[in-house]
């Protein structure tokens, strides 16, 4: 009943984060539609495994759903595949006809050495977050949760930026491997809250350098990291950081 | 095995703030020569981290994934309950605790789940500190839904992300406390054993899940809070790397496993679409608050939905269950989905799923308002069916979702073997033989960030540690080599079979005769069946590459080894457990209504089991605790 295709498939393996990488070349029979990309590759494996001439490819996935950020492929050249507000792991193979090539890449960006083959080590993303990405409360301090009002405008939107995931495919799509969507996000979510404006100045000043320090490039405006994003995150957020970090790093200045 | 559950004595109310008062403390200037091990990264374990990070104890936390941030508490979408009653609709303490311990199936502690109860709405303050975003009303105030069948509108919600956001919250908290040097972190680590010293748990081992190397960890006190066991049956909502790994070895060092049979089946998931499926995917069961439940009343009536009139509808639920209807517990509503397939009337290509329809909801509120509350459920649902549920019913059949049972923890959340301490969904917990919705996240952040900060530093004041330990001692090089010869082992058979197919050799099994109804002819084919497949898994077993770096297949394959026996575990308790509560129905107790029929008189405990070892059989003694109810009436659960 439901259709089954045949999937050429150029994917790129990689032993380790100094050794040279490649495309190599596979045919999956029998690709059912109904198949999440993910479970195309489990498939894939299951081949090669059972050939046993060499080893699977290795790539990060935990959840399945789209939610926990760990999925991280470039799909014919896009980050996450051509699925607007989709992870790859929530692609499905329907998008694809009979006999189709797809090239399956890693998440590249200088901050995103390769571990092998589509692994890439993200750290960086947690060192941003580590140089002020919190508010600073500890537990037992917190004041009853309804005596800080928060205008239900202001609480959206900070949900909106907070619905970030941590994938880094705003970093494999900008050209300049720019990190400004996913630190501008955390920005754009505590800044704008009650709760998060005590630290604003600080902790924009902290993130945007820690992001710098990475070895991220810096923002150009092409936008491509807003497409790619599976929550839809809009790069109004980098706009908003620019606007804090001048404020932030001059404040003191004057006077 | 000392199964003493120290619970403090006095009125309910009073029990954790008379412990409280009495429990030792460790001096602020002395936490920051205590090291303390944390194990698992999500909601218990992050919140339970940052909590001790910040009380001044240096902390040593592992994940398994690449980042603290995506563990699976990640997933939970719902919501999490607290007795705050800003709605003022009744809500207290008391009823929260009441209708945790009554959806259980009075299979709980008395004590803790009132403790869950009592902490609720501490935690509200918390992640609202913290800067997670709920709901709130126009006013700024924060909203509330009602949830899981509960009378009561408690549920503080973000969207259809409350785990993520409520994750964040605590993952941005332990942040913190790496920028401030308190917590050292260790990802891409999974833990292989426990190591024991003088019968306290002082250090793990853990491999570096890049390089491969073997790694050894010495602390005071080692917090497991490594998540459930669901991935047993393969195909579950759990995440892929979600696995019983850490918690069992910590068994077969002594820890007693109590109440394995516990196993939640969510009744609003995606079916089965094919053999290739790796997970299956929930839909939030708030759906269930506008969304009928139906099956064609002909099982041979295979008209398109939309073109099966109302007369020729099954609306069992609503049928069966006139004061609840759709929103039954979960373990009610997905025992009556099995049943109304197994009768022949499912839907689908596979015949192994149910209607869930919208459309009277639709029609009555409009699709904007439908689309507001359900948009991104519906999104997601299109996404991986191809099916618009604006359009035509979603189709929904139960799937494995979390379990109940875990390491048997006593009141301070310690398990039998000393300074092991178990948090979150890998301890037995508060939710006796079934868990109500909006529960696991308040109890994991229950646990991480109001229990373990205590009762761990009352551990620590009140034990005299051996300083002069070291990581060459003779029980970390046990530890060491034992984790590594269990790799080579793996490596070294190679066989014909993949990991993977003897994974879903095993879930079919549990599935089949260990999974929503189960009866003694079905658990003990399923033990012998399983008895085999390990069997077979030792001779045959296909695990590519080699152990000294990224291997994702041997990883699963160690996981696997620990399902091959904790599944055993899980059919024996069934088995022995001889009555039906919650979650788990045993066909030869029901109520004529077909509900679960509880024996109080033989079975109102406890079952901790202890490891005896691996010879074919597996060999598990079994302990119990006595389960004393002095504040709430045993009453047959009835949702009519």
């Amino acid at each position: 009943m439901s259709k089954e295709m045949t999937i050429h498939l150029k994917i790129w393996r990689q032993d380790g984060p100094d050794q040279p990488g490649e495309l190599v070349d596979y045919t999956l029979d029998n690709v059912n539609e109904h198949m999440s990309f993910l479970e195309m590759l489990d498939v894939l494996n299951e081949q090669i495994v059972a050939k046993g001439e060499e080893e699977p490819v290795e790539f990060d996935y935990d959840c399945r759903e789209g939610i926990c950020g760990s999925c991280n492929l470039v799909i014919n050249g896009q980050a996450h595949g051509p699925k607007a507000m989709t992870c790859s792991c929530q692609l499905h193979m329907r998008n694809y006809e009979d006999g189709d090539t797809i090239v399956v890449e890693p998440f590249r960006a200088k901050a995103f050495p390769v571990i092998k083959d589509l692994v890439v080590d993200r750290s960086a993303f947690d060192r941003i977050i580590e140089a002020g990405g919190y508010v600073s409360v500890k537990t037992g301090s917190a004041p009853e949760a309804n005596s800080i009002p928060v205008e239900k405008s202001t609480a959206d939107t900070a949900f909106d930026y907070a619905t970030c995931i941590g994938c880094g495919a705003c970093v494999a799509a900008c050209p300049n491997g720019s990190a400004s969507l996913f630190t501008g996000a955390k920005l754009a979510h505590l800044n704008r809250l009650p709760q998060g404006k005590p630290e604003k100045d600080e902790r924009t000043v902290a993130m945007v350098e820690q992001m710098e320090e990475e070895g991220f490039g810096d923002c150009s405006n092409y936008a491509e990291c807003e497409a790619v994003c599976p929550k839809g995150i809009s790069i109004s957020a980098i706009a908003e950081m620019r606007r804090n970090y001048m404020s932030a790093a001059f404040a003191g200045e004057e006077a | 095995m000392n199964l003493d559950p120290k619970v403090p004595s006095g009125p309910l109310k009073d029990k954790w703030s008379k412990h409280l008062n009495d429990i030792q403390l460790v001096a602020p200037n002395n936490k920051r020569k205590h090291d303390i091990i944390v194990v698992g990264t999500g909601l218990a374990g992050g919140s339970a981290a940052a909590s001790l990070a910040e009380l001044g104890y240096n902390v040593k936390s592992f994940c398994i994934q690449d980042s603290a941030r995506r563990a699976h508490s990640i997933a939970a979408q719902g919501g999490i309950n607290a007795a705050k009653n800003y709605p003022n609709d009744g809500d207290t303490v008391w009823r929260l605790f009441y209708d945790t311990i009554k959806g259980g199936d009075y299979r709980s502690r008395e004590s803790n789940t009132y403790r869950l109860a009592q902490n609720s709405n501490e935690i509200i303050d918390q992640a609202v500190a913290q800067g997670v975003p709920f709901a709130r009303e126009y006013g700024g105030l924060l909203a509330n839904r009602s949830f899981g069948g509960a009378q009561v509108s408690r549920t503080f919600y973000a969207r259809g992300q409350t785990g993520q956001q409520l994750m964040l919250g605590a993952y941005q908290a332990m942040m913190r406390q790496v920028h401030e040097g308190k917590i050292e972190m260790h990802t891409r680590h999974e833990m292989l054993d426990l190591v024991k010293i003088d019968g306290k748990a002082r250090g793990i081992i853990t491999r570096d899940l890049v390089s491969g190397e073997i790694q050894r960890w010495m602390a005071d006190a080692v917090v497991l809070a490594s998540g459930g066991y669901g991935n047993a049956f393969y195909l579950s909502t759990n995440a892929k790397n979600s696995n019983v790994t850490a918690a069992w070895r910590c068994h077969k060092r002594g820890a007693g496993f109590a109440n394995p049979c516990y196993v939640q089946i969510h009744p609003t998931c995606i079916p089965v679409s094919g053999d290739y499926q790796s997970k299956l995917t929930l839909m939030s069961e708030s759906l269930r608050n506008d969304g009928r439940v139906w099956v064609p009343e002909d099982k041979d009536d295979d008209r398109h939905p939309n073109d099966i009139p109302e007369e020729d509808r099954y609306y069992y639920l609503e049928e069966k269950y006139p004061a609840f209807g759709n929103l039954v517990p979960r373990d009610v509503a997905s025992r009556n989905a099995k049943l109304v397939c197994d009768d022949g009337m499912g839907v689908g290509p596979t015949g192994r799923a149910v209607y869930l329809d919208f459309a009277d909801a639709i029609e009555r509120d409009g699709r904007d308002t439908i689309s507001d509350k359900y948009g991104n459920l519906f999104e997601m649902y299109e996404n991986i069916t191809g099916e618009n549920p604006y359009e035509e019913p979603m189709k929904i059949f139960p799937a494995v979702h979390y379990t109940m049972g875990g390491l048997w923890v006593d009141y301070n959340l310690q398990s039998n073997i000393p300074g092991l301490f178990v948090a979150g969904e890998a301890n037995f917990s508060d939710h006796g033989a079934n868990r109500l919705g909006a529960s696991a996240l308040m109890q994991g952040l229950s646990d991480g960030y109001f229990i373990i900060p205590y009762t761990v530093g009352n551990y620590i004041a009140s034990n005299e540690l051996d300083d002069d330990v070291t990581k060459g001692h003779e029980a970390f090089d046990e530890a060491a080599e034992n984790a590594q010869n269990h790799i080579d082992e793996l490596l070294n058979v190679d066989g014909d079979k993949s990991v993977v197919e003897f994974h879903r050799e095993l879930g079919q099994i549990m599935w089949d005769k260990v999974g929503i109804s189960r009866n003694e002819e079905g658990l003990k084919e399923a033990i012998s069946e399983i008895q085999d497949l390990r069997e077979e898994f030792w001779n045959n077993v296909r695990v590519p590459g080699e152990s000294s770096n990224y291997n994702k297949y041997l990883e699963f394959a160690g996981r696997v080894a620990d399902f091959l026996e904790l599944g055993e575990l899980m059919a024996k308790d069934a088995l022995h457990r001889d009555e039906s509560c919650g979650c788990h129905l045993r066909a030869e107790h029901q109520t004529e209504e077909g509900e679960a029929l509880r024996n109080d008189e033989d079975y109102s405990y406890v079952a901790a089991w202890e490891y005896q070892g691996v010879n074919g059989e597996l060999q598990e003694e079994l302990h119990k605790e006595d389960l004393e109810f002095d504040f709430v009436e045993l009453k047959q659960r009835s949702y009519k």
